[in-house]
């Protein structure tokens, strides 16, 4: 019976670190010749295209709505003149891997996974270590490079199209001038924010990356064990996404002092 | 060419249900061995363990000297170039069509020109019957030529040891006998050892050099042809005679009060043992041998009628009538 319990409360243990042994595998990967460069294309031209159109619909309203709360906060306090600043800070540190997150997680990480578990129930990975490939070289390694190029690159497109968001709300809207948005662009922003942005979407997409390719290398049970698959890979990236990217904005806190002046 | 397959003390469980317990045998090299089980028995989790896809709880599985259950994964993808599978579902790689999925072992392990893998890969298409299919994807054929597209790649780099996951299942019968028949041929032409796991009785009792049998989380028998067609083991003789009354049951085991009620029933007389499938040029196979000689030399008396050319109709008809 304790057995029974010990075994039932340690089973999480266990699958998170079956999880990291994954990830080390993938890292060990990512060493061996020769290199997929063609699946790498592929997929990340397969991500992009799933994520791009998503990604500018998300960014438009997360600016907005920044914009909108903290230019009303700043009217109060009466300093208007720094609602861009705010607004660039809001959205590059935090909006933008944010938005990311869920977009790789949401859109690439389950298209990841669905396929990758379709491959496992067709037995098509297994025939595939029988031909001695290894799949994790083969298929896994080029799709997680592919989720962290994208990453990158939809971190930038949603910094790009939320500041601007915010730019049309605050001066259509809020009544701001543009000459004051623009030039409080730098008031407290630093380019340590976006390094950081890009750093934690580069995060963000190996995360969402290895969890689906684990998730959906994993499903069994038939279809369903597909479906099931892509569902708990999508509840665990979005959770161990959002404790990550609260992790690292701590750091980056501690690390980095405040712009002042 | 075909090496011996020796299996010792294998046991797998997945978690706490155990699904087989100390098998051993050896499958001799350059024979067709068949699996045979009620479903769920782990035939296909056998066949996965035997190419090191499933680690075994204890045991050994040695060919040509590694043990496969216990070796590095060095010497496992090393193994595994022995190997031909055909998996249940075909197992075609479903972003390829069926000419690159043929050609992808070869483009892979050797250094062939494209012409040469091309020719190749006609031949092995041809062999089984998908000239003409070659540009399709997998998803857009039938589960039967997907089957068959499978053992087309499986044959590519010339096996040593071929396994084979239900060949019959989403097959018509004449496909059927169709390739029960390309396997006795192709056993003839490459000698490799085979490895068949099935439901089909009708082919378990003309193709096989070897038989056997998993049952109840164990081997129950195995051995040549005619030991486990004469057999007069109950469960051997339902399973290969397809009949209800034996201690098989719609659910694994018959319980007690069912067992009871059978007590007094006769079993139904053994079928005459059908002669083996003759490869289709007429050239014995090397691991092929008259048929009744193992009979002859355990002094076992063979049921009536056996080894006759029209034995295999007759099998048939009676395996029909008791279904």
């Amino acid at each position: 019976m304790t057995a029974v319990t010990a075994s039932r409360a340690l089973a999480p243990i266990g699958s998170a670190g079956k999880l990291f042994a994954f990830a080390l595998d993938v890292a060990r990967g990512l060493f061996r010749r020769p290199f997929q460069t063609r699946e790498f294309f592929q997929q990340a031209w397969f991500i992009a295209s799933v994520t791009i159109v998503p990604t500018a619909l998300v960014a438009i309203p997360f600016g907005a709505v920044i914009a909108l709360q903290v230019g009303g906060l700043i009217a109060q306090f009466g300093a208007q003149s720094f609602t861009g600043s705010a607004s660039v800070l809001a959205v590059v540190r935090e909006a933008g891997p944010i938005a990311t997150s869920l977009l790789i997680a949401g859109a690439g990480g389950s298209a990841i996974a669905a396929d990758l578990g379709a491959r496992k129930i067709r037995e098509e990975l297994d025939a595939m270590m029988v031909l001695g490939i290894d799949p994790i070289q083969r298929l896994v390694v080029p799709r997680v490079l592919a989720c962290m190029l994208v990453a990158v690159f939809l971190n930038g497109l949603v910094s790009v199209v939320g500041v601007a968001g915010g730019y049309v709300f605050n001066v259509i809207l809020q009544h701001g001038t543009p000459g004051a948005y623009l030039s409080s662009f730098t008031a407290l922003a630093q380019l340590p924010d976006l390094w950081q942005g890009m750093v934690k979407a580069l995060v963000f997409g190996l995360i969402a990356a290895i969890v689906a390719s684990y998730m959906g290398m994993n499903a069994g049970g038939g279809p369903k064990g597909v479906g099931d698959a892509v569902n708990i890979s999508v509840v665990v990236t979005f959770m161990l996404l959002f404790v990550v990217n609260f992790v690292m904005s701590a750091l980056y806190i501690q690390l980095v002092p405040p712009k002042t002046g | 060419m075909g090496v011996d397959i020796k299996i010792e003390h294998l046991t797998k469980s997945f978690g706490k249900q155990l699904i087989w317990n100390d098998v051993t045998l050896t499958m001799p090299a350059g024979e067709i061995c068949v699996m045979l089980g009620p479903s769920g028995t782990g035939k296909s989790v056998l066949l996965k363990t035997l190419i090191g896809l499933l680690k075994p709880d204890r045991g050994s599985v040695i060919i040509e000297g590694t043990d496969i259950a216990n070796c590095s994964e060095k010497d496992l993808y090393e193994v595994r170039k022995l190997f031909g599978v055909l998996f249940q579902d075909g197992a075609m790689f479903g972003s390829m069509n069926l000419f690159d999925n043929v050609a992808f072992p070869l483009r892979e392990h050797t250094r062939k020109s494209e012409s040469e893998i091309k020719k190749i890969v006609l031949e092995k298409m041809d062999l089984v019957g998908l000239i003409g299919a070659e540009y399709k994807l997998p998803g857009e054929i039938s589960g039967g030529m997907r089957k068959r597209a499978g053992l087309a790649r499986a044959l590519v780099l010339d096996p040593e040891i071929l396994l084979i996951d239900e060949p019959d299942s989403g097959l018509d019968p004449v496909r059927t006998s169709f390739i029960n028949q390309l396997f006795v041929d192709l056993n003839a032409q490459i000698e490799a050892t085979f490895m068949i796991v099935t439901h089909d009785i009708h082919s378990v009792r003309v193709v096989p050099d070897q038989i056997g049998l998993l049952y109840h989380k164990h081997l129950a028998m195995f051995g040549p042809r005619e030991m486990l067609l004469s057999s007069d083991e109950p469960v051997v003789r339902q399973f290969l005679n397809a009949q209800t009354v034996g201690p098989i049951g719609m659910s694994e085991e018959k319980d007690a009060d069912q067992l009871a009620a059978e007590k007094d029933m006769d079993l139904p007389p053994l079928p005459p043992i059908p002669l083996q499938l003759e490869t289709s040029n007429g050239i014995p196979r090397k691991s092929q041998r008259p048929p009744g000689e193992w009979c002859r030399l355990n002094g076992v008396t063979p049921p009536p009628g056996s080894f006759r050319a029209d034995s295999i109709l007759a099998a048939n008809a009676s395996s029909k009538g008791e279904v």
